[in-house]
């Protein structure tokens, strides 16, 4: 009896640690850390403000499972990429890539800061150029 | 003059730019990829017997719908009498993707309600459902007779939808066959 007590007690603090994580788990550590990445940037379309690694719907359990095979099979990043791209579109990825229609999501911040210092210049300069004609009262 | 003009405009553009992202409808709704593409090449046994299969190559010929579906979804109940309607006037092919379902209770639910498939694709694990950039049900592509995707719709069907959006698309005598 005294013996089973403590090869069940492990198992009793083990037991909660099956349920939170039911996701493959790759020997290899590098494989792992691609896995996390990939999962952390994929949008899951169904929920749409959540990544596949943070949903716990359906369909997100799906494409993580399906990314998982494709890292198996030894496809590169690209090629997982490619493969949602051209099923769920751009919007399925956090991180667009910078091509052809997403462009402009790319470069509209720069544009905007670019087009607020030119503002920003144009107001300060001004202003400068402006003569000083109020002193601070009770000075003089 | 000048000093008002420009603020003016730029609000003028950003509101004109908010109008548009209100009017855009569904939210939720996504551009599907494959509009304009072959359709996604599968092979699933049916529901109704896991014996005999079905594929891509049956959507060919002529105008068809594939209309994904699960009995845990609510809304394909509600276009369910539509989908009835519109099998029971032939107006096209309706094919099924049951989507992530289980097989006896899809079946009890074709016997209840009506089945108004050719036939339904049994996709137990979603793997046919990611490759077709399915992510809810029900969700309803309209397939040309070349095989190519002409139109995907989110939510539940109806007539006014079918008449603007499906309908609307099929050109060469789809509507009668």
């Amino acid at each position: 009896m005294r013996r089973l007590l403590i090869p069940a007690a492990a198992a009793l603090a083990v037991w909660p640690a099956w349920a939170i994580d039911q996701d493959r788990r790759f020997d290899d550590p590098e494989l792992q850390a691609r896995y996390e990445t990939l999962i952390s940037e994929v949008r899951c379309v169904q929920c749409q403000n959540q990544s596949i690694k943070d949903s716990n719907v359906t369909l997100a359990a799906d494409l993580r499972r399906e990314i998982a095979r494709l890292i198996d099979e030894g496809r590169t990043d690209e090629e997982i990429v490619e493969f949602l791209v051209t099923r769920y579109g751009e919007f399925a990825l956090y991180r667009p890539r910078a091509t052809g229609k997403t462009l402009v999501l790319w470069i509209a911040p720069f544009l905007l800061v670019l087009f607020g210092g030119i503002a920003l210049a144009r107001v300060v300069r001004h202003r400068t150029s402006l003569p000083i004609d109020d002193e601070p009262a009770g000075k003089a | 003059m000048n000093r008002f003009l420009w603020p003016l405009v730029l609000v003028v553009g950003l509101v004109a730019f908010l109008v548009m992202g209100l009017r855009h409808g569904d939210p939720r709704a996504l551009p599907s990829p494959f509009i304009g593409k072959p359709a996604p090449q599968f092979e699933l046994p049916t529901l109704k017997n896991p014996e005999v299969t079905i594929g891509t190559q049956h959507l060919a010929g002529k105008y068809s719908i594939v209309n994904v579906w699960a009995t845990w979804c609510v809304m394909c109940r509600a276009e369910h009498g539509f989908l009835m309607a519109l099998s029971a006037n032939d107006t096209i092919p309706i094919y099924g993707l049951n989507w992530r379902d289980s097989r006896p209770d899809a079946i009890r639910w074709l016997g209840e309600l009506g089945d108004p498939y050719v036939a339904s694709a049994y996709d137990a694990d979603g793997r046919v459902g990611i490759d077709w950039g399915v992510y809810g049900a029900p969700e309803t592509f309209l397939v040309d007779p070349e095989g190519t995707v002409v139109y995907k719709h989110l939510g539940p069907l109806d007539a006014d939808i079918w008449q603007r959006e499906f309908a609307a698309r099929m050109t060469g005598g789809g509507t009668g066959q």
